[in-house]
């Protein structure tokens, strides 16, 4: 399952997305993250009927996050100038299943 | 004298038992209780098969909720909530079901109540919910395959609807048929805020423009930004909408014009708003087989 935790307004889209398939539960995006972004929680698998370990926001940051990110996102804000940073929520995880939409 | 308000954003709550459909020597008797930001839902299912359900609106306590609006359904059939095998709570609310075994979130219910109602073939589903909007893509068993939520405000949502309703003093329940009311389709209002289109359209009223033509445009700025969520996830037919907006005719024909493919149609047996009570009421029966 591919979830997209964040919103788009009128400056854009931010979204943090976590394939689940690949999502080991390690936390290792939570412990990297520098705001607090993130925390795990528990999504059920239809499949085995047992809930899965998987990161997604914290209340505090879901509606910010164009915010909450900046930091880790150097340049990004300014037009045309954008030089792709991974942050490091996504360099902490080692199945590859985090990306981010901006 | 005070000239009485009327209350033009109440929609009608009610329950309904299945005609037909007896529990008696049923083998397993499970709930879905679904309380939502707006309303609050349950549904009865004995063995797999859809009983009895309730709709009403969420008062200030969720565990109230839930517990008011599970007895509703209940009414008149002889059951209580003790008889419940198997009880799964959803929803916003969904950890204050006091006698839920279980919590699973909305998307996983919405995605399996849909494939309930409308069969296998339903890959992408839409929940127009009454404070936020999901687009969920599943499988053809209803599994979840990828999905988007949006709360952060509340344009395109039953809620910002109701507002527009008390606004404009059309009942909520003609705001749909009314919008078509119209010589020439309008521009959509561009706020994306429900408080700011609300400006705008008030600004619309000043200027002249019928309560049809506002209605129009705003159930049209409606489709728009849901239609920007769904292209996220992507859309596949079949397509469903569920949720308190799916019964707004308005939206919808905006909506589908927009796709460039129509929802499919809503089943008369099954309220839309129940989609995700139904979910939960299957994945309670599946727990509670689990657990035997």
């Amino acid at each position: 399952m591919i979830i997209n935790y964040g919103y788009k307004d009128g400056s854009g889209e931010y979204f943090i997305v976590i394939d689940t398939a690949r999502c080991n539960g390690c936390g290792a995006c939570v412990t990297a993250c520098p705001a607090g972004v993130l925390e795990m929680t528990t999504e059920f698998d239809p499949d085995t009927l047992e809930d899965m370990v998987i990161p997604h926001l914290t209340e505090e940051h879901a509606k910010k996050i164009k915010y909450s990110c900046a930091p880790c996102k150097p340049g990004q804000d300014m037009a045309g100038s954008s030089e792709a940073v991974v942050p490091p929520c996504v360099l902490a995880c080692q199945p590859q299943a985090m990306t981010h939409s901006w | 004298m005070a000239e009485e308000k009327k209350e033009f954003w109440r929609w009608p709550e009610y329950r309904r038992t299945v005609p037909g459909k007896d529990w008696k020597g049923a083998q397993v008797i499970t709930a879905g209780v679904d309380v939502g930001s707006v309303s609050s839902k349950t549904a009865i299912m004995v063995d797999g098969e859809l009983y009895a359900y309730a709709i009403m609106r969420t008062g200030s306590s969720s565990a109230g909720s839930a517990e008011k609006v599970t007895n509703w359904a209940l009414e008149g059939t002889g059951l209580t909530i003790k008889d419940i095998h198997y009880t799964v709570g959803t929803g916003y609310g969904r950890v204050n079901v006091p006698f839920a075994q279980r919590a699973i979130t909305e998307i996983a219910c919405h995605a399996r109540g849909a494939n309930f109602i409308w069969g296998p073939t339903v890959r992408t589903v839409l929940d127009m919910g009454g404070q936020d909007c999901k687009a969920i893509q599943c499988d053809s068993k209803g599994k979840v395959t990828n999905f988007l939520m949006n709360d952060k405000c509340a344009a395109g949502t039953g809620r910002g609807m109701e507002v527009f309703a008390d606004l404009l003093n059309v009942p909520i329940e003609e705001v749909g048929p009314r919008s078509f009311e119209i010589d020439e389709e309008p521009e959509p209002v561009s706020s994306t805020c429900v408080v700011f289109a609300k400006t705008e359209a008030v600004g619309l009223l000043r200027a002249g423009w019928p309560t049809e033509k506002v209605l129009a445009a705003y159930t049209a700025a409606m489709a728009e930004r849901v239609v920007d969520l769904l292209n996220r996830v992507g859309v596949e037919k079949d397509f469903v909408i569920t949720g308190g907006i799916s019964k707004n005719i308005g939206v919808v024909r905006r909506l589908e014009k927009r796709l460039g493919f129509q929802a499919l149609p809503m089943k008369p047996e099954f309220d839309p708003m129940i989609a995700g009570s139904i979910g939960a009421a299957l994945f309670a029966k599946a727990l509670y087989e689990k657990g035997q």
